[in-house]
């Protein structure tokens, strides 16, 4: 149906707040785009100009090769589903369904097939008299959901559907969601914070900090090539470990040992060494790349443990790596010894907090 | 459970004594305008009269073109009302949700307003109305009384407005609707509980005003209820007819019980309705 695209997209409220600096991504029909980011990133603030809730500073917003910068909200023919979900409260759900259409005057019998359809897909039929003040938190997400697939729109828009149901239910309807949406041949662009919400949904993912889309990837990239340290660090749980380094010849030295370097252009003296807790196991014989350590923290998750390690250092700062190991996993007394997998390891400049490439 | 039991007897006093407390001088007025002439200037007092009559009713509207004043007291009250929440609504919503330039300026100034009491704009409304030649015309009473009730409204509705979620209107500007659509069809059923108690306000200030009324309209058959039940004269200028002031009194005070019980109901519908988190 329609292409959505954002070029240089800018909102400034004041000299100071810019909530989104410099914003492009566009978004193809049927795929599924997620802004992720921590609150304040500029996520939601870009959501609304494209809902047109917002009025745009700088850029220009495309739907289809038709500039819809400047056009009214209610124009652009695009669905929003809000974190509230914003039912109106006086009327019952049928009418929360019809209203958008009955505005856009389409011919009644044809709002009624449309709802009985919407109905129908989400188990709404036996809810249509009802009133949302009579319906559970689970249900109202459903009719807000349905309230967007009637109108069968351009795009669809969801800002944090999700974030007010239980977590149980949530990851039902996170499933719900995923199947409804990818049947719409339209772009969909949804914002959360949550990143599981973001990997399990998306097609693509945009993490954004401060205004800027920090990687725009498809969620396994987001997760396997961290495009800086910002995104290595917001994305996968627990968090990566990032240790700041000192570089001496063409290793890195971390506490008493010595990591290999790839081959890089030219060497700072400091880099910033990633590697996820997923990653780091505990060494067998034949492992090149080990740390001894000491454990001062086992925490159970169930699947795995996550093991805290002090590195062996005889200096006096400490270095922690956090290791996600299989629970039946033993290790003698506290002391440890880790394997990091050279492929495993991000390396960042400590500057930029860039990924550096390796040659 | 003595102790209880205790407790819910003086509850019960304590009813009993507010409910008599309050109701007692209507009641008053009740029993009296259906006592017989005798009877009311009759001493030891007869509280409860065993002779009742309709006869001061009767004489209202007979003698007198009461239902004149009703026509003309609900006439009044009920424009003065629907121009206070016609003007006030959206106006409390500007300021509510548009926030425009120096709203504290004109909140303040709202609020200023509310604090002069009515008999200090007396005799500058008199002279506003002798200018513009609006004596004997309901506007001379409707346009103050719209006046004199819009800050309560203003700032009633727009405190009501702000709490209105947000989400409800950015939603209802993606389905589509435009501003006036959306405060007509969105906004202001849901402000129904408010809009009924401002209302309500207005109504009964508008129909109880007394001096206005007296002052700006002299001809007979353009008075208020107010104006007419302080100007029943007896048959004498010693006569006090208690009778028919005591009928007026009830007249005038039936249609805002009646108003009142009526729109109570649909405050509490309103307000049960149906908020949008749970």
């Amino acid at each position: 149906m329609a292409k959505l695209e954002l070029k240089n997209l800018n909102k400034t409220f004041s000299g100071k707040v810019i909530p989104v600096k410099d914003i492009s991504l566009s978004v193809e029909d049927s795929e599924f785009l997620t802004l992720l980011g921590p609150s304040g990133c500029g996520k939601s603030t870009t959501l609304r100009m494209i809902a047109g809730l917002e009025e745009v500073t700088r850029g220009k917003i495309f739907l289809g090769n038709e500039d819809i910068t400047y056009k009214g909200a209610g124009l652009r023919n695009m669905a929003m589903v809000f974190q509230s979900y914003a039912l109106y409260p006086h009327m019952t759900v049928q009418e929360n369904l019809a209203s958008g259409l009955k505005l856009k005057k389409v011919p009644r019998t044809e709002i009624i097939t449309r709802v009985a359809e919407v109905a129908e897909l989400l188990g709404l039929e036996e809810l249509l008299g009802r009133k949302p003040g009579q319906l559970s938190g689970g249900q109202r997400q459903r009719v807000a959901v349905g309230r967007a697939l009637v109108r069968k729109a351009e795009a669809y828009l969801l800002d944090e559907p999700l974030s007010n149901l239980d977590a149980l239910l949530r990851e039902r309807v996170r499933a719900d969601i995923k199947q409804i949406f990818s049947a719409q041949k339209a772009p969909v662009v949804y914002v959360t914070h949550d990143q599981t919400e973001a990997m399990t949904l998306s097609s693509k993912v945009a993490v954004l900090n401060n205004g800027y889309v920090q990687q725009l990837a498809p969620p396994a990239d987001i997760y396997n090539h961290p495009a800086n340290l910002f995104v290595a660090g917001f994305v996968g749980s627990p968090q990566m470990n990032l240790l700041t380094l000192p570089c001496k010849g063409n290793s890195v030295i971390l506490g008493d040992f010595a990591i290999t370097l790839p081959k890089f252009s030219n060497l700072p003296p400091q880099i910033v060494l990633g590697i996820r807790p997923e990653h780091v196991r505990v060494a067998l014989p034949e492992d090149t790349q080990t740390v001894k350590g000491h454990v001062y923290l086992v925490e159970n998750l169930g699947m795995y443990k996550l093991v805290s390690v002090h590195v062996a250092n005889s200096q006096t700062e400490s270095l922690t790596i956090r290791a996600l190991l299989p629970p039946e996993q033993n290790w003698h007394d506290e002391e440890i010894t880790l394997a990091l997998p050279s492929q495993n390891i991000h390396w960042f400049d400590v500057e930029s907090g860039n990924l550096l490439v390796k040659k | 459970m003595q102790n209880n039991s205790l407790k819910k007897i003086f509850l019960w006093f304590a009813i009993i004594f507010v409910v008599i407390f309050s109701l007692a001088p209507a009641l008053w007025q009740l029993l009296t305008s259906f006592k017989v002439n005798e009877d009311i200037s009759k001493f030891p007092t007869i509280y409860f009269p065993t002779r009742i009559t309709l006869s001061h009713y009767i004489e209202l509207f007979t003698r007198r073109p009461f239902w004149r004043y009703i026509l003309n007291s609900a006439f009044v009250s009920i424009l003065s009302t629907a121009f206070a929440l016609g003007i006030g609504a959206p106006a409390a919503y500007a300021l509510a949700r548009l926030r425009p330039k120096g709203q504290n300026i004109v909140l303040a100034g709202v609020l200023v307003v509310t604090l002069f009491p009515g008999i200090l704009l007396f005799l500058g409304l008199l002279e506003i109305v002798q200018f513009l030649r609006l004596g004997n015309n309901y506007l001379a009473l409707i346009i103050p009384y719209t006046a004199i009730n819009l800050p309560l409204t203003i700032l009633v509705l727009r405190s009501f407005f702000e709490q209105l979620p947000k989400d409800l209107e950015d939603s209802a500007r993606v389905d589509g609707y435009n501003t006036w659509q959306m405060l007509t069809q969105i906004i202001l059923p849901m402000t129904l509980p408010a809009l009924v108690t401002t209302g309500i306000l207005t109504f009964i200030f508008a129909w109880n005003e007394f001096i206005f009324a007296l002052t700006f309209i002299t001809r007979e058959d353009m008075k208020t209820i107010p104006v007419a039940a302080a100007q029943l004269s007896g048959a004498s200028t010693f006569e006090i007819p208690y009778g028919p002031i005591a009928a007026a009194t009830v007249l005038g005070t039936l249609p805002l019980v009646l108003l009142v019980l009526l729109f109570q109901r649909k405050i509490v519908q309103g307000l049960t309705a149906g908020a949008v988190k749970g």
